[in-house]
């Protein structure tokens, strides 16, 4: 099972013809090597995290606070996102702490091509769903 | 479902220490530890099986080989009484008797490795479905930490300053200018590639002397010779 870093390198390393166009960013964050930051060219606002634990690999991009929801429009949103959640190419909605973010899980058992197409889409689907959802935020 | 409860509970608790645990060590450790123990017995379960199914196909053909040792004796014993040798009818009934003892007891030692198999196999069963619920339970809980830990790690970095992180609204407002630059700037190439196309077609237009071809140095001096001659 190759680690993270091996797989995430092996995303940059992809033809273009294989990225379908996305150029990838790829860093790590500074003191934790664990966690590594993907920014997607054109859409640098949101930049996808990118982890593992023992079993899968976690594609994280954060929407919106808790802080930017409207007052009485909560309820509404949450619906609105569960009702997404599954049409939804490859990402679910999900929440850390008081976040709101858009996230893929892949097996650890995967390979870069699927990686990048998760990111890819990950990133337009952030950039859909906070364009779709926008008139519930301030 | 034990962990599935806690990790909700705590999760959901939100406000905790930061680096605490999702769930205590002490819940993963006797997790582990379960997970550790079913496996052992699985492994042990499985060397049982082996060995009680191949004690079971023993006893299988035994059980055969006595069953022809039956059919054997009882032709003797049958030919013995058609010859008049009633004596030796009689012992070799009387061998018929034990094989026909040894046959039951191997039968009923038959029954017992059928069962016990099909004990172990149930055993095996539940113990695979108890590593899996653990395994999966256990996930969970590594997954929540290393998100939580990764999000520390995010937040230590995107805390604030230049890098940090724009509100939904203003990162989608950012990302849909630059898009729009994007289109401009391929709208503005495309009409150039356009213009580019048309001049390239008054240049094939002149060059067949269809358009205006450029004027010849020769064709000047020529006008210029009859403006000559008319003065």
């Amino acid at each position: 099972m190759p680690s993270l870093k091996t797989l995430m390198q092996g995303v940059g390393a992809l033809d273009e013809e294989t990225r379908k166009g996305a150029d990838f960013d790829i860093q790590p964050l500074p003191g934790d090597d664990e966690v590594i930051q993907v920014i997607i060219n054109g859409q640098e606002e949101l930049p996808v995290f990118v982890t593992a634990s023992d079993s899968q690999i976690l594609c994280i991009c954060y929407l919106w606070g808790e802080d930017e929801i409207e007052a009485d429009a909560k309820l509404e949103l949450l619906e609105a996102m569960l009702d997404m959640n599954i049409p939804m190419p490859l990402s679910s909605f999900g929440r850390i702490g008081n976040k709101y973010a858009v996230f893929g899980a892949i097996s650890v058992h995967t390979t870069a091509i699927e990686i990048a197409h998760e990111l890819a889409t990950l990133s337009d689907n952030a950039v859909d769903a906070i364009d779709a959802l926008s008139e519930f935020l301030r | 479902m034990g962990l599935f409860k806690k990790l909700i509970t705590a999760v959901r608790g939100g406000a905790r220490e930061v680096g605490e645990a999702v769930v205590d060590m002490n819940a993963i450790r006797i997790y582990e530890q379960e997970i550790e123990d079913a496996k052992n017995n699985l492994a042990r379960a499985k060397q049982d099986l082996t060995a009680v199914m191949a004690k079971e196909m023993q006893a299988e053909r035994e059980i055969k080989r006595l069953a022809d040792e039956l059919v054997k004796y009882e032709g003797y014993a049958l030919d013995a009484l058609s010859k008049g040798h009633e004596d030796l009818a009689q012992e070799v009934a009387e061998k018929i008797a034990e094989i026909e003892t040894e046959q039951d007891s191997q039968k009923a030692a038959r029954e017992q490795f059928v069962a016990h198999t099909r004990r172990l196999k149930s055993i095996m069963k539940q113990t695979e479905g108890t590593i899996r619920q653990h395994e999966r339970e256990l996930a969970m809980v590594r997954t929540t930490e290393s998100v939580q830990k990764a999000t520390r790690s995010i937040s230590d970095n995107y805390g604030a300053g230049a890098t940090r992180l724009l509100d939904a609204k203003a990162s989608l407002e950012r990302i849909k200018q630059r898009q729009q630059t994007h289109y401009d700037r391929m709208d503005a190439a495309s009409s150039l590639d356009a213009e580019i196309g048309s001049e390239s077609l008054e240049a094939k237009l002149k060059g067949a002397g269809i358009a205006d071809a450029e004027k010849a140095g020769s064709d000047v001096l020529a006008r210029l010779k009859r403006k000559a001659a008319v003065n």
